[in-house]
């Protein structure tokens, strides 16, 4: 047994309302920056949609994740090392920016400046990449955003996979969700695999997987094998930059930007030990189903002492073996199992997990359209397909679905049975296979979802620090040499690195200087 | 044996290798942010998978002739194969390999020029080398065609001595330069001064060849090391 600890995060899709606002902090601090105006290291899609960048999901175009071979061992879809390094000179699995989209900004100066005439000035949109004018904009960052676009588009959606998907195009069947997705920071992670230099890497203190920017040749393998494209290629450094967990933070035991800002309060953040030396074994078991289960099975329970002394053995400080006792990242994905992992037949063993959305469900059982099942309402009847969320997070397999559906509709219908009537259900407690104690908890973790309670993150150790000594008068976070931008010239092609501003192309420059007197 | 031959072809030689050591070590010590490989393919595939491969496998199989064919001592391979068969075998080779990087290269050139997405982002540094490279490969498919007027390989054995005599630090190097056709000195230098830029351009990412890739393990886990260590001053 090897143990190794990581920071994992939980969202409870259940509460999620779309806001937008994790995106939008986590671009304001990490991505407001030329070459990567693109990228989102934290997006919320609606589904069903194709997703960002489009059709992610669809490992035949992008050849992301791992695929078990015949002789049960683990390669890379995308092939093996030389098949890898023959690809270098042009990535034929690569996403391109559009399938992104073009980045653009609007000519808001336009509006200021425009001379007199008869119609009333307009901001149009300028590509950000060419400068150019883009007569019409194909496409965003949000596109499907509460089912925008047809139906016909949002259905090639790889979820709808075994579903009759047809009748929800009908609008008394449709149905959607939100889904805020980040880097999964994976146990078997495969951009770290494809990597040419060998520039990405797993932190081992805690877990968060990072690109060594001054490492990073700007081969670009690692965004087409990662199979949530959650690598993105910055075209004006060169180099691949990804969600960093916001490990600046993490360090100082407070949560990642998006976790913070979140109004819903639905993500948690907590420490998870797991065997390392199992990583292998649960990442190539055989049938994708079970993945899920293979996964779960390689974490460590924190409160099991020949866990605890053989994390001491590994040098896991006490205030992490602590915080593991305390994570309600165990207690969501292990004690009560209602987080599941995101797409586990990838196999990278992803370790930012998703509770399963339950609203559509009771609102529907409330009008009294669905049967019951015991004391609950039948999930098998709901308004959201289980087997849709299944193949979002269990590779299929129902089952962890229904029951993570059915504990929490079971913790609601107790709750409501002790505060609407007096009485206390246990029946229904029972049929989910939750005691009180532990709906209690849960009650505590979902609803009330103290700030305390959901982020149980231990600092890192002050011997870990760099001598800040040599820091002094430094200018903290910047790229390649000094400060960053600021020298007017570099013999190394460093270009300088600006926020983004709508720049015409010399050609429509002069041609708005014919034009305005 | 003009002056001008003498700078060109004894001294240049160590002024390339001097800037093309240190600048590549000190822009590897100093500003490793930005050695990178430049790719554009996010931007615009089209024309990438057809003209970024063949130009690279040309120019590497070109490169690479180069170097065997010019700095292998005579003495090594002459028991395999004679000087005019060296010839004709060079001639082939980097005829057929030249003109497969010639067609990416005017691919990728065409790309880089009318690609209204990679003409804005790129640096002028990006198209100067590749218009450089351009001229060098044409310069150097136009001396085959100079070489099939003596096939006898005496030429090519001077073009060898010449370059082993510069790298094993050699006066009197440039004589063997200074009677061949304009084209063959054109063609070094211009070659050499592709080695002068090469430093300040993307040009430095052959260095970065990731053949370690290969028996590296497939996860890569970073230890981080205690930067303090508190102990009592004895």
């Amino acid at each position: 047994m090897k143990v190794r600890a990581q920071i994992g995060m939980v969202l409870n899709l259940d509460k999620c309302i779309g806001c937008h606002t994790c995106s939008i902090t986590c671009k304001n601090v990490w991505t407001s920056r030329e070459g990567v105006e693109y990228a989102w290291f934290n997006n919320v899609e609606t589904k069903p949609g194709i997703g960002y960048p489009k059709e992610w999901e669809n490992q035949d175009r992008w050849n992301g994740g791992w695929v078990r071979s015949a002789a049960g061992k683990l390669i890379p879809r995308s092939g093996g090392r030389w098949r890898l390094l023959s690809k270098i000179f042009a990535n034929p699995d690569l996403p391109q920016i559009d399938d992104y989209y073009e980045p653009f900004d609007f000519d808001y100066q336009h509006l200021h400046q425009a001379p007199e005439g008869r119609q009333q000035p307009t901001a149009r949109p300028r590509s950000l990449i060419s400068g150019e004018r883009m007569q019409k904009i194909n496409w965003g960052p949000n596109w499907e955003e509460i089912l925008g676009t047809e139906f016909a588009k949002r259905a090639k959606d790889r979820n709808f996979d075994a579903i009759q998907k047809e009748i929800y195009g009908a609008f008394e069947q449709t149905f959607m969700m939100y889904l805020p997705r980040l880097c999964e920071h994976c146990l078997n992670p495969a951009c770290v695999s494809a990597c040419p230099s060998g520039a990405i890497y797993k932190r081992e203190e805690d877990g968060i997987v990072l690109i060594d920017q001054d490492k990073c040749r700007g081969w670009r393998m690692c965004v087409s094998a990662c199979p949530y494209k959650k690598i993105y290629y910055n075209w004006k450094s060169g180099k691949s930059e990804k969600c960093i967990f916001c490990y600046p933070r993490i360090e100082m035991g407070e949560p990642t930007v998006c976790a913070e800002t979140c109004v819903g309060r639905i993500r948690y953040l907590g420490v998870m030990l797991y065997d390392a030396e199992r990583i292998q074994e649960a990442a190539s078991a055989p049938a994708e189903k079970d993945l899920y289960r293979a996964q779960l099975d390689i974490f460590l329970d924190p409160s099991d002492p020949r866990v605890i002394e053989a994390a001491r053995r590994e040098g896991i400080p006490e205030s992490w073996l602590e915080a593991a006792k305390a994570s309600p990242v165990y207690k969501l994905a292990i004690d009560w199992q209602l987080a599941l992992p995101l797409h586990p037949e990838y196999r990278t063993l992803p370790m930012v997990w998703y509770v399963p959305p339950l609203s559509p469900i009771q609102s529907a059982a409330e009008r009294g359209r669905v049967g019951m099942n015991g004391e609950l309402p039948d999930i098998a009847s709901l308004r959201i397909p289980v087997r849709y969320l299944a193949n979002l997070l269990t590779a299929g397999d129902e089952a962890p679905v229904v029951r993570a559906l059915e504990r929490m509709m079971a913790m609601r219908c107790w709750r409501r049975a002790r505060n609407v009537d007096g009485v206390e259900d246990l029946a229904v407690l029972r049929q989910a296979g939750l005691s009180v104690a532990q709906a209690e908890d849960m009650y505590r973790y979902l609803a009330i979802a103290n700030y305390e309670d959901r982020f149980v993150i231990p600092s890192a150790h002050r011997e870990y620090a760099n001598d800040a000594f040599g820091e002094r008068g430094g200018c903290g976070f910047t790229f390649g040499n000094g400060c960053g931008g600021d020298s007017p010239a570099d013999l190394f092609g460093q270009r300088k690195l600006t926020t983004f501003a709508v720049q015409p192309t010399r050609r429509e420059a002069r041609e708005t200087r014919e034009v305005t007197p | 044996m003009n002056y001008l031959d003498q700078f060109a072809f004894q001294l240049y030689p160590y002024i390339v290798m001097a800037v093309f050591l240190i600048g590549s070590w000190a822009r590897f010590d100093r500003a490793m942010y930005t050695w990178r490989s430049g790719s554009s393919q996010l931007l615009s595939g089209r024309g990438m998978r057809l003209g970024s491969n063949l130009f690279h496998v040309g120019i590497m199989v070109v490169l690479g002739g180069h170097l065997v064919g010019l700095l292998t001592p005579h003495s090594i391979y002459s028991v395999l194969i004679s000087a005019p068969q060296k010839q004709l075998l060079a001639m082939v080779v980097g005829g057929v390999f030249g003109l497969m990087c010639l067609a990416g290269l005017g691919i990728l050139l065409l790309r880089r020029l009318t690609n209204p997405r990679v003409r804005a982002t790129g640096a002028p540094g990006d198209t100067l080398i590749l218009v450089l490279l351009l001229a060098q490969l044409l310069l150097g498919l136009y001396t085959i065609v100079i070489s099939s007027h003596h096939m006898d390989g005496g030429v090519m054995m001077a073009l060898a001595e010449w370059a082993q005599r510069i790298v094993t630090f050699r006066w009197g190097a440039a004589a063997f330069i200074a009677q061949v056709n304009w084209v063959y000195k054109a063609h070094l230098l211009l070659g050499m001064t592709l080695f002068l830029i090469a430093p300040f351009t993307r040009l430095v990412h052959v260095w970065s060849i990731p053949l370690s890739y290969l028996w590296r393990p497939y996860q890569v886990v970073r230890r981080r090391q205690p930067a303090l260590h508190y102990r009592l001053r004895s």
